[in-house]
């Protein structure tokens, strides 16, 4: 409660109240160079939780895979309703 | 009905990105590259022992001349078998289905290997379109049919590949459906079915490695006659 105000461009996705959802959008940087930067920190993040440790399992690799199949499923979804109403008209 | 089986060769697109392009990027997120640390993590240290061994044993027919291709030949056997395997998801696209992908890989790969070997030993390349030991009448028939041989090499390199996989594939969804609409009729038949299934996904993952492994192979053989 006694912390110092942190200002909004600063905060992380989880802190930001609802209301401020939009003007923290705002802060975040789209361009591409913004847009890749965001992807290699989220795959840093991903790689040293999950697979650059010590004892690194399967886990690390299913996740992703499994994340990966429902990405495809995401993408091909249309396709998959089209068949599901030709099948059962 | 049979018109549907081979839409899953489509790669359909979400919000204009085409579902191949992810497909073909994951390679290069499977594989995180080795740091420098003395010992990496586990991920790394399997990858790069198979790597190892894979390039080692490709490499030992080769004279010297062709270790320069090491490179290219052990990361197109990495990419392949990456592709094929994760194709074997549900839901997921195999890029190597399409014949454009295929040959193009196919055709300009053959095509450095017979040019090098036009530029750098011309007599001995061309020497490879007549065997040893022929009967002179048959001369000028083998020498034509050599040179067909020669020019068919691309073609059969791109459609083994996709031929291979597109039937597996075709063959996976058809004993699938078989499977669903046989289970509520004659129970029997379809566990049946569906151990033939469990098999043919087994010979798949096999079929998957199994074909990389004779693309990258092949190549190096086409290479080493002519370096």
């Amino acid at each position: 409660m006694a912390d110092k105000a942190v200002s909004l461009a600063e905060k992380r996705l989880l802190d930001v109240k609802l209301g401020q959802l939009p003007s923290w959008l705002g802060t975040r940087d789209f361009t591409p160079n913004g847009l890749l930067g965001g992807v290699r920190r989220g795959y840093e993040r991903y790689y040293n939780k999950y697979i650059n440790v010590k004892k690194g399992g399967i886990g690390g690799v299913a996740m992703f895979l499994v994340g990966y199949v429902a990405l495809s499923y995401l993408w091909e979804y249309d396709h998959i309703k089209h068949d599901r109403w030709r099948k059962y008209h | 009905m049979a018109m549907s089986f081979f839409d899953q060769f489509a790669s359909s697109s979400c919000m204009g990105v085409p579902l191949i392009a992810i497909a073909i990027a994951l390679p290069w997120v499977m594989y995180p590259t080795s740091t420098s640390r003395w010992i990496n993590n586990r991920l790394i240290t399997i990858q790069g022992w198979f790597i190892n061994r894979f390039t080692n044993q490709l490499m030992l027919p080769l004279s010297m001349g062709g270790h320069k291709w090491a490179l290219l030949l052990a990361s197109l056997m990495v990419f392949l078998i990456t592709i094929n395997m994760i194709g074997l998801l549900p839901y997921t696209f195999t890029p190597t289905t399409q014949l454009s992908l295929n040959m193009g890989f196919a055709v300009p790969l053959w095509l450095a290997t017979v040019i090098i070997g036009m530029r750098n030993q011309p007599t001995v390349a061309l020497g490879h379109l007549l065997p040893e030991g022929t009967p002179i009448p048959l001369i000028p028939v083998l020498i034509i049919i050599e040179t067909i041989s020669l020019f068919i090499r691309p073609l059969a390199l791109g459609v083994r590949l996709t031929a291979n996989l597109t039937a597996g594939h075709l063959l996976i969804q058809l004993i699938a459906t078989a499977v669903f609409v046989l289970l509520p009729m004659m129970p029997t038949v379809a566990i049946i079915t569906a151990a033939i299934l469990f098999l043919l996904t087994l010979l798949e993952v096999a079929v998957a490695m199994i074909q990389a492994y004779v693309f990258v192979l092949l190549l190096s053989l086409y290479l080493q006659e002519n370096v």
